[in-house]
């Protein structure tokens, strides 16, 4: 039996697909239509002093005719009253009680603190969030990312929080930083049960070269916004694992970054996460895709043999190292399979201009499928990036008879480096 | 004109842009390379995908002037399209012709223009006959700065492309379009309704030009001299496509129409009188399928489109009163011969017969040095016929191919006209 049920710093929930808090979590009847559709758990819309949205919130990065590969917003916390917000949270939570429901808050005071966690705790929530990661218009009035970047003012407020809360305390942890760590330590220090990350990345998405504004554009005016969707994956997962992998960090994640599918998931879970938050690709798509996470989580551990989600929290983080731990002496080689190739020669045209001029048209001038010249490939993958044909380009492995050797080794012990290739 | 609603449709924005999108930008395309003018196919759709139109379709001009009734009319199936490596993995090939539509159409309702004649090098060509070919030839030389007169036997230019090509595949209206805007760089004097060997001779040519392209294309449909072809009803095809497309075409009450041959003429002919209301439309081809001449993507869709086939067989006499009622036949061998017993008759109040067209060359007959091969002109593969100065290209001297091969041939003899003219005295 596969048990999906997960834990992120003593909130529960009966799997670890959360929405987070984002317009997809702004009420009641929201919420309780994407638990009814599967989600394990939802993190209210950041509820705060309400405020005046403006029109033209959410912008969009489409590339090669593929549309929101990024996505982009400048709408801000609720505006709803405050009371409406905890009267349908109290609601949602009798009728859902075995899902997970957070509230997250983001307000300035010290007083407004302890007030709005008050209300949060009697309205039921299963845990709270503090948002100090948002990057657009909260941080110009000293709130969200302003918070997330200074760690004496995160640690101080979070520590408020924890004092004031009877419900665990996720600290959501802004991306706009140049190293995650000291942030995520500070609100370890303010005694925070686990981190959400990352919020969106600070962003221009685009500009109207036609009409030279900002695009999306508010009257003409635009302003940076928050970064998230797919695009942005590769760098909540660095962020996330620069946390899991310290020695010194010790809370639970909750991950956010750009998961679509059930693999994405996956990814953030096997490099630390014990739940993961969804919000564009549901703006994008609706509720429904978590049908599809949860029956490829189920397979994937299945597959895997993983009973419990705790099995595989941080599988790949030893594998995760810095640049000198890597084996110099490791040496791999494209293959084509002549037997799948349509003759398009991207990886041609790849290798000749972006990477290293090893692959090379065939002698017959009527043959199509290229040629590796392997003594000069470097492994760089780039031919497999660009071809069409999953599985038709492979990198192979090469027995070079040369052990294992990283510079740090090298440059500590002098061990042997294998002859450079496609460096002439 | 309803009847003749396009085959393929313009693309809207929308749709361009996806399936420019699906384009993988190989490199070294085969597209490009099974294109006679070698469109960069690859880098055109791009620009489309980028929302350049204007780079795109100069690109599309820059290799083929004619790109945009190629784009109409080319046979992608056997060419560009044809090439694409998405066949090999068993996905639809890229629209190509439907995407060069787009960005050409695009460069016309924009007015869009490119390309300028060169500084003026003082000599003269004569180009023969006022078709694609010729058109294409004409351009390229005014881009090297050299002086054009077309000498046009028609009322207009644009040859095939206004007289013969299928309406279902383009108007004439866009053929003679065309043909005015590749004179829009100018310097192109054109003279129609001139008739070489009549209005101006051979040495009158040589005398007053530097060099002479010949595009005249081919003749008069072939006859096929059995009895009662001269009655009411039967016609050679490519004359009575022409005549259909300027509208002198009256079909009302024919009820079955045979069309005699097995290339692509047979097809247009059988698919335009589907189109035009004819209910019973045959093919009557001496081969089997297999053997017909004729694209099998075009045979398809007129068999989509209700005609049918008799293969293995031919007509041996047209019968009627004034005009013709039926068609005598008989069934023919594995070499085409006729089967002794196995007459039968089809009948028919519209007969078209596509069995080829007669070819012109001998008209430069009496020119020493030019050679011919049953009519048909022989070049080398720069269009140099055999006589100093003298070129040719298009239908005349390919035997009749299609458009693309015309532009192709008229873009290459204009180079090797530039280089004899630029090497010496005449």
């Amino acid at each position: 039996m596969t048990d999906l049920s997960a834990n992120t710093g003593g909130i529960k929930s009966p799997n670890p697909f959360w929405l987070a808090s984002a317009p997809p979590t702004n009420s009641a009847a929201q919420v309780q239509r994407a638990f009814d559709a599967g989600w394990g758990g939802a993190v209210w819309k950041t509820l705060g002093i309400p405020i005046q949205n403006v029109s033209s919130r959410f912008g969009a990065l489409n590339a090669r005719g593929v549309p929101a590969l990024g996505f982009n917003n400048i709408e801000l916390i609720t505006d709803r009253p405050l009371a409406t917000n905890f009267k349908e949270i109290a609601e949602t939570k009798r009728k859902y009680p075995a899902h997970a429901l957070v509230v997250s808050l983001m307000v300035e005071t010290k007083a407004e603190w302890q007030d709005i966690i008050k209300r949060a705790c009697d309205a039921g929530a299963d845990g709270l969030e503090l948002n100090f990661g948002c990057p657009h218009g909260m941080c110009e009035r000293g709130m969200g990312s302003a918070v997330g970047q200074e760690p004496r003012v995160n640690q101080e407020i979070t520590s408020w929080a924890v004092e004031y809360a009877k419900v665990p305390v996720l600290v959501k942890l802004t991306p706009n930083v140049s190293d995650i760590l000291p942030h995520g330590l500070a609100a370890q220090r303010g005694g925070a049960h686990g981190i959400s990350l990352i919020n969106t990345i600070k962003s221009i998405v685009g500009v109207d070269v036609e009409n030279f504004r900002l695009d999306p554009h508010v009257a003409g005016r635009g302003t940076n916004g928050g970064y998230c969707g797919a695009a942005v994956k590769p760098i909540a997962l660095h962020m996330v694992s620069q946390l899991a992998h310290s020695q010194e960090f010790k809370l639970p994640i909750s991950g956010i970054g750009g998961i679509c599918n059930w693999r994405d998931a996956v990814e953030f879970i096997l490099l630390g996460s014990s739940s993961v938050q969804v919000c564009t690709e549901v703006m994008l798509r609706g509720y429904r895709v978590v049908e599809d996470m949860i029956e490829g989580l189920t397979q994937y551990m299945r597959r895997h043999k993983f009973e419990r989600l705790d099995a595989m929290v941080g599988k790949v983080l030893p594998s995760f190292t810095d640049w000198g731990n890597l084996d110099l002496n490791y040496e791999t080689v494209a293959k084509i399979d002549a037997t799948t190739c349509i003759g398009c020669q991207l990886c041609l045209v790849a290798c000749m201009d972006g990477a290293h001029q090893c692959i090379h048209p065939a002698a017959d001038p009527t043959v199509r499928v290229p040629v590796v010249d392997e003594a000069e490939c470097v492994g760089c993958n780039l031919c497999q990036i660009v071809c069409p044909v999953p599985g038709c380009i492979t990198m192979a492995t090469v027995d070079n008879g040369f052990a294992p050797t990283t510079w740090n080794q090298h440059e500590h012990d002098g061990m042997p480096l294998r002859p450079k290739k496609g460096s002439h | 004109m309803t009847a003749f609603a396009d085959s393929k449709p313009p693309l809207t924005s929308a749709q361009a842009m996806a399936e420019a999108n699906r384009c993988l930008f190989c490199s070294d395309a085969p597209c490009m390379q099974a294109c006679p003018t070698q469109i960069d196919v690859a880098q055109f759709i791009r620009k489309i995908a980028t929302d350049n139109l204007h780079g795109s379709a100069r690109t599309i001009f820059a290799a083929n002037i004619l790109g945009a009734s190629c784009a109409r009319v080319c046979p992608v199936e056997v060419l560009c399209a044809g090439a694409c490596v998405l066949n090999h993995q068993g996905r639809e090939p890229i629209a190509i012709g439907r995407l060069q539509r787009f960005a050409t159409d695009a460069a016309a309702a924009h007015g869009w223009r490119y390309f300028e004649a060169g500084k003026d090098t003082g000599r003269s060509v004569a180009l023969l006959g006022g078709g694609p070919a010729s058109l294409a030839c004409a351009h390229e030389l005014r881009r090297a700065g050299h002086r054009c007169t077309i000498y046009e036997q028609g009322a207009s230019l644009g040859g095939l492309n206004v007289t013969g090509v299928a309406s279902y595949k383009m108007s004439s209206e866009r053929g003679r379009e065309e043909a005015q805007w590749i004179l829009g760089i100018g310097g192109i004097d054109v003279k129609t309704r001139c008739t070489v060997g009549r209005d101006v001779s051979l040495a009158q040519l040589e005398r007053q030009h530097d060099a002479v392209f010949v595009g005249i294309g081919l003749g008069a449909d072939a006859g096929m001299h059995l009895p009662g072809e001269s009655l009411a009803g039967v016609h050679g095809a490519v004359a009575w496509i022409e005549q259909l497309k300027l509208g002198r075409v009256d079909t009302a009450g024919a009820r079955a129409c045979v069309v005699v041959g097995g290339g692509n003429t047979a097809i247009d002919a059988v698919r335009a009188a589907k189109a035009l209301g004819i209910d019973d439309v045959t093919l009557l081809y001496r081969g089997t399928q297999a053997g017909m001449s004729g694209y099998a993507h075009e045979w398809e869709a007129a068999v989509l489109e209700g005609v049918r086939a008799e293969w293995c067989a031919m007509p041996t006499a047209f019968d009627g009163a004034h005009r013709v009622a039926r068609v005598q036949c008989v069934r023919t061998d594995s070499k085409k011969q006729p089967i002794a017993g196995s007459a039968f008759n089809l009948p028919a109040d519209l007969v078209l017969i596509a069995i080829g067209q007669g070819t012109l060359g001998q008209q430069l007959a009496p020119l020493e040095g030019i050679k011919t091969e049953r009519g048909r002109l022989i070049v080398d593969a720069h269009g140099r016929l055999g006589r100093k100065g003298w070129f040719a290209g298009g239908d005349c001297s390919n035997g009749g191919k299609e458009v693309v091969n015309a532009a192709a041939e008229g873009k290459t003899a204009a180079h090797a006209i530039d280089a004899y003219l630029r090497g010496g005295s005449k």
